[in-house]
């Protein structure tokens, strides 16, 4: 297959355009003519009007991050044009209406074709994709499949959709040969390959994990989960719940957990505020409950629809008082998945809450990942049906690892007593200065074999070489852009941030005679886990807490001053 | 028989304390409605009624402030085939926990809430709560409670709630036959039950002047207007049943998910095969 190796694209317009359906479409067109894809959005907190955008980079190998220029952008309004007109390096396709008197814009008979086909306007976005996959010789029947599964729900909405590409794309010839731009290439789409976005991963992951209660609140960029998971509720058999506050939707979830039931809620910062009290109340009574917390930039309500990476600290020491938790910062969506489905399993294994910590850039970013596989979820130390002990059954009998045998509620023989309040090993209230002694020792026990799965698994390294980049989360998609070429660079990125997964993170910097942070946050809380953890000082931390994920071109500009000194 | 709900444990409780009146009708309540102690989950808030589920011989859950509800209706969902009962205080229930209280009504789920509702906070020694007359002098109302009471059946009526009462501690054989009918009830069952608090605000005598029941003067617990208009009265205090209607319960909203429900399912390996398809 000819054709060319890179291919970026963006669209943009006012909300309520279909800006992200077109970007998905455009996405999985390239993806099925045999292109690497990774697709990234931007919109403020509005429903109508403002702008927003959605690009997407093609490449015939792994893409991870956008850089700052684009070769294609289609503009549904004038303020794209202006707006991104700095970065773009071969052609703004606009319709006629838009681009006139507009300098170097193609005017497309957009708003033509979708009239021709006597399609309603808002198809003009389709028309858009169609007249740009014409300029690049593209193939337009793997356009046209794409509406038809994007638009599945309505059939006939579909048929128009993409009668308007085709119109457009044909009426592109002309203009191809005069732009003689260099064209896509057309192949097979990546072998066993997905193009997913992190949020949908992480709900499939923790299906995959054996979840049968989700219960959430809507906040962005979190409520996604919640949209998926009551979409697929029917053919999974779950009980989906949009309950009255975050309050609400952790209480039941733990609720449902204590009554046997895998489950798991999802939020963003604010939410998880909310969330917190109830956070204790789980480890407290050691119920396993699982918790998104896709980051947004703060504080307060911040920055509502924008990444950030500044929770870090706040979550792994949510709620008062202290005890062991998980939490798991994947960086894509193969790792979200597996975050999800490990997320369960680790919940109920060692009886404690995990926090499964994405943000805005991971979770509605899509990118081209391995199809995840077919896992097997295991039940961790579970009574159901009869309890046949000798003794009594004690809900929280002190054990050499800290776990507790959990009965369900219903299981004959024994009585479940949960209890929010210290407690004995028969869950009955205690003030006991022994008592309380050992029953935080018994919980605190965990954590060695807690550990043991961090330094397991709370670790990657990518490359090698004597300057190691940590980083963590969807941060390491722009350094892993950023070093892709460049020589003596290892990148790090750590999975477990609770617990801290020193052993191995030692072991991975080995032989470094510099590390240096990457994370978007401005305080550097990574840096400081290094700090408390390795007693390791960073030769260098990037921060950045504008909202916007990190470019490959800053991480690698602000990389590259380490190496000539 | 209702000793079998009884862990032996010797309730801490003020001498007199309304809760022992709530304690003893559920034990027998629950003996009456020939449940296993196995098959009964307790859901108790923070606060003296806290304490019930100490004293209860049943499945428990023990959980902070204000958040019954929500736990209740988390094990109910994730296992339809328990019995579970919420005690709440009126500070639990009324003041830090009211966002729950209708929408666990309007859900119609099927879950018992008890409050035990003295109009006080006890466990606090003695400050207002949401129900709390106006003008009482209490520790953190020296110059008198500046604010009105909340009507909490008015309340639970105007949410939706499928069965609506109110019991008196001091009447233990008149509570249990309301626990029965409470419990008994598919969809969500409020009981507000006034137990007054022998430490910082008796009023037993004033409620037994005031107090009579429903069933005795012919109240139609059939009429939303009826129970509504009783449960403006000021001067004599209804108990009994209020209002009683039929619902489908909210677990009826997802029968694909309940053979088995997800609390009783061992996880199994999931073949999301046809998921994947989606993103090609």
């Amino acid at each position: 297959m000819s054709g060319r190796e890179e291919f970026t694209f963006l669209v943009g317009g006012p909300a309520g355009a279909g800006v992200f359906r077109s970007g998905l479409v455009a996405a999985k067109t390239l993806f099925r003519h045999g292109y690497y894809v990774h697709g990234d959005n931007e919109y403020p907190s509005i429903i109508r009007g403002g702008h927003q955008w959605m690009m997407v980079k093609a490449a015939k190998r792994e893409v991870y991050a956008h850089g700052e220029e684009v070769d294609a952008v289609l503009a549904l309004d004038k303020e794209t044009v202006a707006r991104h007109r700095g970065r773009v390096r071969e052609v703004i396709v606009a319709d006629e209406s838009v681009a006139r008197g507009l300098e170097g814009v193609v005017a497309a008979p957009l708003m033509r074709s979708v009239r021709e086909v006597g399609a309603p306007s808002v198809a003009v976005n389709m028309a858009g994709l169609g007249f740009v996959l014409g300029l690049y010789r593209g193939d337009v029947g793997r356009l046209e499949a794409v509406i038809r599964d994007v638009f599945s729900k309505k059939r006939e909405v579909a048929e128009v959709n993409a009668r308007v590409a085709r119109r457009a794309y044909e009426y592109a010839a002309e203009a191809a040969g005069e732009l003689a731009l260099e064209p896509l290439s057309i192949g097979e789409p990546p072998r066993g390959k997905i193009v997913i976005d992190g949020n949908s991963a992480v709900a499939l992951g923790a299906l995959a994990g054996g979840l049968s209660f989700y219960a959430a609140y809507p906040m962005t960029p979190a409520s996604p989960i919640l949209h998926l998971l009551a979409e697929l509720q029917k053919e999974y058999g779950l009980v989906v719940v949009q309950p009255e506050s975050e309050i609400a939707a952790i209480n039941m979830v733990t609720g449902a957990a204590y009554a046997g039931a895998r489950a798991m809620t999802a939020t963003s910062g604010g939410g998880f505020s909310l969330m917190t009290e109830a956070l204790g109340q789980a480890a407290m009574t050691e119920t396993p409950v699982v918790i998104v917390e896709a980051m947004r930039a703060g504080p307060s309500t911040g920055l509502p629809t924008y990444t950030s990476q500044a929770d870090l600290r706040f979550v792994i020491h949510a709620s008062q008082g202290e005890f062991p938790r998980f939490v798991l910062a994947p960086g894509d969506p193969y790792e979200a998945y597996m975050a999800g489905f490990d997320a369960l399993n680790l919940a109920w294994k060692y009886q404690v809450p995990v926090i499964v910590l994405t943000d805005k850039y991971l979770a509605e970013g899509y990118w081209t990942v391995d199809e995840p596989p077919r896992l097997e979820p295991s039940e961790g130390k579970v009574i159901r049906g009869e309890y046949r002990g000798e003794e009594p059954y004690k809900r929280y009998k002190i054990t050499p690892d800290g776990v507790s045998p959990m009965a369900i509620p219903g299981t004959k023989g024994a009585l479940v007593t949960a209890n929010s309040s210290e407690h004995g090993e028969d869950g009955y209230g205690s003030t006991d200065p022994e008592v309380v002694t050992a029953m935080q020792d018994k919980r605190f026990r965990k954590l060695s074999g807690m550990i043991e799965e961090a330094n397991g698994k709370g670790v990657k390294t990518y490359g090698g070489g004597p300057l190691a980049v940590v980083t963590w989360g969807s941060t390491k998609n722009a350094v892993l852009e950023a070093t892709r070429d460049m020589y003596g660079v290892r990148v790090v990125q750590v999975l477990y941030l609770s617990p801290f997964p020193s052993e191995r993170l030692s072991r991975e910097l080995e032989g470094a005679d510099r590390v240096l942070v990457v994370e978007a946050n401005k305080t550097g809380q990574l840096a400081s886990l290094l700090r408390e953890h390795l007693l390791l000082e960073p030769d260098g931390f990037l921060g950045k807490y504008d909202g916007r994920p990190f470019t490959p071109e800053e991480v690698e500009e602000w990389i590259t001053g380490f190496m000539e000194g | 028989m209702a000793e079998k709900f009884d862990t032996g444990r010797r309730p801490v409780w003020c001498p007199g304390c309304g809760n022992f009146g709530i304690l003893v009708a559920l034990r027998r309540a629950l003996a009456r409605l020939g449940l296993e102690p196995e098959e009964v989950v307790l859901v108790t808030g923070i606060g003296c009624h806290g304490r019930m589920s100490g004293y209860v011989r049943a499945n428990t859950f023990h959980t902070i402030h204000g958040r019954v509800l929500p736990l209740a209706t988390g094990i109910k969902l994730a296992n339809p085939s328990l019995t579970v009962i919420g005690h709440s205080g009126d500070g639990d229930a009324y003041a830090i926990g009211l966002g729950h209280l209708p929408h666990a009504a309007r859900r119609n789920i099927d879950v018992t809430l008890i409050v035990h509702d003295n109009m006080v906070f006890g466990l606090t020694t003695g400050q207002a709560t949401p129900t709390t007359p106006k003008g009482r002098i209490t520790r953190s109302t020296p110059y008198g409670n500046p604010e009105e009471p909340l009507n909490p059946l008015f309340l639970a009526l105007a949410s939706g709630a499928t069965f609506v009462a109110r019991g008196f501690s001091g009447d233990i054989a008149h509570l249990e036959e309301l626990i029965v009918r409470a419990i008994r009830h598919e969809g969500f069952s409020f009981l507000d039950v006034i137990q007054p608090c022998a430490t910082f605000f008796n009023i037993y005598r004033e409620v037994r002047r005031r107090v009579y029941k429903l069933e005795d003067e012919g109240h139609d617990t059939r009429s939303l207007e009826a129970a509504i208009r009783k449960s403006l009265e000021t001067e004599r205090i209804p108990i009994g049943v209020f209002f009683e209607t039929k619902k489908p319960p909210f677990r009826e909203n997802f029968p694909h998910a309940m053979s088995p429900p997800p609390g009783q399912r061992v996880p199994r390996s999931v073949d999301l095969s046809h998921v994947w398809s989606r993103y090609r």
